[in-house]
């Protein structure tokens, strides 16, 4: 067992049990859903059906639905779309790089992290394949034997590298889930008394029995796993950003992308997180799990990586000047005082001077600020990716094409709806799945529980 | 043949182990020891040896290493080279940067789910197979040593007198054929 400062505060809370943290992690899906959670769910429904209706409208008319036009052909899809990847990177970013760095806080919130991440990503993988104006030629992206001539996918095209990333990050993220979702299930499995919740739950359990040999491999194959996901996390936002930097557009073509967008994405997600904690603590009533510490160090994630997406901002409008291409100095000067002066100025009031707000104790711990912070970041990131796509298009090379971009009613209809969409998802994740891992976080119950660590025992050796 | 299984349970990890070690010197087989988490150290006191996932891993990563690399060469410069602005694609190497993104996405998609497939079969863990724990409390706060009569020499009632130094809560027994 391993033990820690006392001055550390202790990660679980109250006198705990093992067995009381089973109890509290399964009795939400064990007793009947409180009356609120079937009213979030129906209005996310609504809204998530608005959008699956404003997507069919789009297939069956065409992508000229969307506000694009000749100059800007690239809008709020693809905003979406990566403000959705980026929000996508905290789940993962918290189960595999915190594992290998052992931050054992991780293990209170990694389950709902990395399903907000699958949710997220469901979503952000929408975006291309609607924009394709076709969704059944789909498969075309991928590398397939055809009858065009041998006619192969370019693989010198960032678009294409992101259908790699984007699919392995998916599909490394579901099973990196599931694997340990698999004891969990077996722990309700073996409590269920209905019989048709004993069969759902066996089946999703896989059959697990606990065997020592059984943990041995679980603890190699979630090791080995976040070894492979930690640099899968950073990978895919850098290919997210290689479509915008290897293009030659200015504000686009810019060498810091990678890092920047990476900052970004692991900057959105940790706020998403804190959103969805915050409610998800208070309705399950899992405070003694997911207290003010888990809060506070996912606050100071948000601190770090919203200076460095501040020091990217006034790195590229230094640059711009500096690099004496007018071109690109008009680019930003554009941004800042064009006629999207207030998606940019929105953009650094919330995700630049906002975090910073984090340095006061005070306020990285308190819930409520942190609450409204975190809505504040992803109103700020969504501008970010806005500002980025759409007032670098708007006014290029050539004056009498300059354009101005007005969202059509599908444009805002498939955007909300993929909102309402990811909360339907995560509403019924948090119903019938353990929203905590809770057979890791017993092995920390020694060590970083409260009643242990206030024990006169806990740092005697065994 | 029969055989008589026993089963003994701990309501604590660290007694379970402490046990475990006082049996293991006595010259005790353990089978099994089943636990709702991983005991960290029980491995090498009931003699399973580390497992070779981490290995397997590294096999399936390299298996996508080169099926990308053969991949893409057959597809980019064997078989339909593009002329991108000038920049053609007559040999590998002097588009490798191109290259690049994809192999490392498909040297991990392989390695991961390799990895978990090998991990799901070994642990003969797939849909709809029944849960083999001897208890269901095992996986909510329970531990529970498995040992086989018939692999060990030593006479039953010794063995209990042995088992009751070692602090369980509950002790059963069954016969198998």
């Amino acid at each position: 067992m391993q033990k820690e400062a006392v001055i550390r505060e202790p990660l679980i809370l109250g006198h705990k049990t093992y067995h009381d943290i089973t109890e509290d992690v399964c009795r939400p899906i064990e007793d009947k859903a409180p009356k609120m959670w079937y009213i979030l769910f129906g209005i996310a429904l609504i809204i998530g059906l608005y959008g699956v209706g404003c997507i069919l409208y789009l297939l069956g008319t065409g992508v000229g639905v969307w506000g694009l036009n000749k100059t800007i052909g690239w809008a709020w899809d693809i905003t979406n779309f990566v403000w959705w990847v980026g929000i996508g990177h905290a789940g993962t970013l918290i189960s595999a790089v915190l594992l290998l760095f052992r931050q054992k806080w991780r293990m209170a919130i990694n389950r709902s992290a990395e399903a907000m991440t699958i949710f997220a990503v469901f979503m952000a993988g929408l975006f291309p394949l609607i924009h394709m104006g076709r969704l059944w030629v789909g498969y075309w992206v991928l590398p397939l034997p055809n009858q065009f001539g041998s006619l192969w996918v370019n693989f010198n095209s960032p678009l294409l590298w992101d259908v790699f990333a984007i699919s392995t990050y998916l599909s490394v993220s579901v099973v990196f889930w599931y694997i340990g979702l698999i004891p969990d299930f077996a722990t309700i499995r073996d409590r269920a008394k209905k019989p048709l919740s004993k069969k759902m739950y066996s089946i999703l359990s896989f059959g697990w029995s606990g065997r020592a040999k059984n943990w041995n491999r679980f603890e190699m194959v979630s090791l080995v796993l976040a070894g492979l996901a930690t640099p899968l996390v950073f990978s895919v936002h850098s290919i997210v950003s290689f479509d915008f930097a290897t293009s030659i557009v200015p504000g686009w073509h810019t060498t810091i992308f990678p890092p920047y967008f990476v900052a970004g994405a692991v900057f959105s997600g940790f706020a998403m997180v804190q959103t969805l904690l915050l409610i998800m603590r208070k309705a399950m009533s899992l405070e003694a799990y997911i207290h003010t510490k888990h809060i506070e160090y996912m606050n100071i994630v948000i601190m770090v990586t919203g200076s460095i997406v501040g020091t990217a901002y006034i790195t590229e409008l230094f640059i711009s000047w500096y690099s004496g291409v007018e071109y690109e100095a008009y680019a930003f000067l554009n941004r800042a005082t064009g006629p999207y002066w207030w998606a940019y100025w929105s953009m650094m009031t919330c995700n630049v001077l906002s975090p910073q707000l984090m340095w006061f104790r005070k306020l990285r711990r308190s819930l409520l600020f942190t609450f409204f912070i975190s809505i504040i970041v992803n109103i700020g990131m969504w501008f970010e990716r806005y500002v980025i796509i759409v007032t670098s298009l708007h006014r290029d090379y050539l004056p009498s094409a300059w354009s101005m971009h007005y969202p059509s009613h599908i444009d805002i209809g498939v955007y909300i709806g993929t909102i309402g969409l990811f909360f339907v998802f995560f509403l019924l994740f948090a119903r019938f799945f353990p929203v905590l891992a809770l057979n890791e976080v017993k092995t920390i119950l020694k060590g970083s529980g409260q009643s242990y660590k206030e024990s006169p025992d806990y740092h005697k050796h065994h | 043949m029969t055989d008589k299984v026993i089963y003994v349970m701990y309501d604590d990890d660290q007694v379970l182990k402490d046990g475990a070690m006082k049996l293991v010197s006595k010259g005790i087989k353990i089978s099994e020891v089943f636990s709702p988490f991983a005991i960290h150290g029980i491995d090498p006191i009931i003699g399973i040896k580390n497992t070779r996932l981490g290995i397997m891993a590294f096999l399936y990563g390299l298996t996508g290493l080169t099926l990308a690399t053969v991949g893409m060469r057959f597809f980019m410069v064997t078989d339909w080279p593009i002329n991108v602005g000038g920049k053609p694609n007559f040999t590998y190497l002097q588009n490798i940067l191109a290259f690049i993104p994809v192999t490392f996405e498909f040297t991990v998609l392989c390695a991961a789910h390799g990895m978990a497939i090998t991990y799901l079969l070994r642990n003969k863990t797939l849909p709809g197979m029944p849960a083999q724990n001897p208890d269901p409390r095992t996986t909510d706060d329970k531990f529970v040593i498995e040992i086989r009569l018939s692999e060990n020499s030593m006479k039953e009632a010794d063995l209990d007198l042995l088992l009751n130094e070692t602090g369980y809560i509950e002790l059963d027994k069954k016969n198998i054929d």
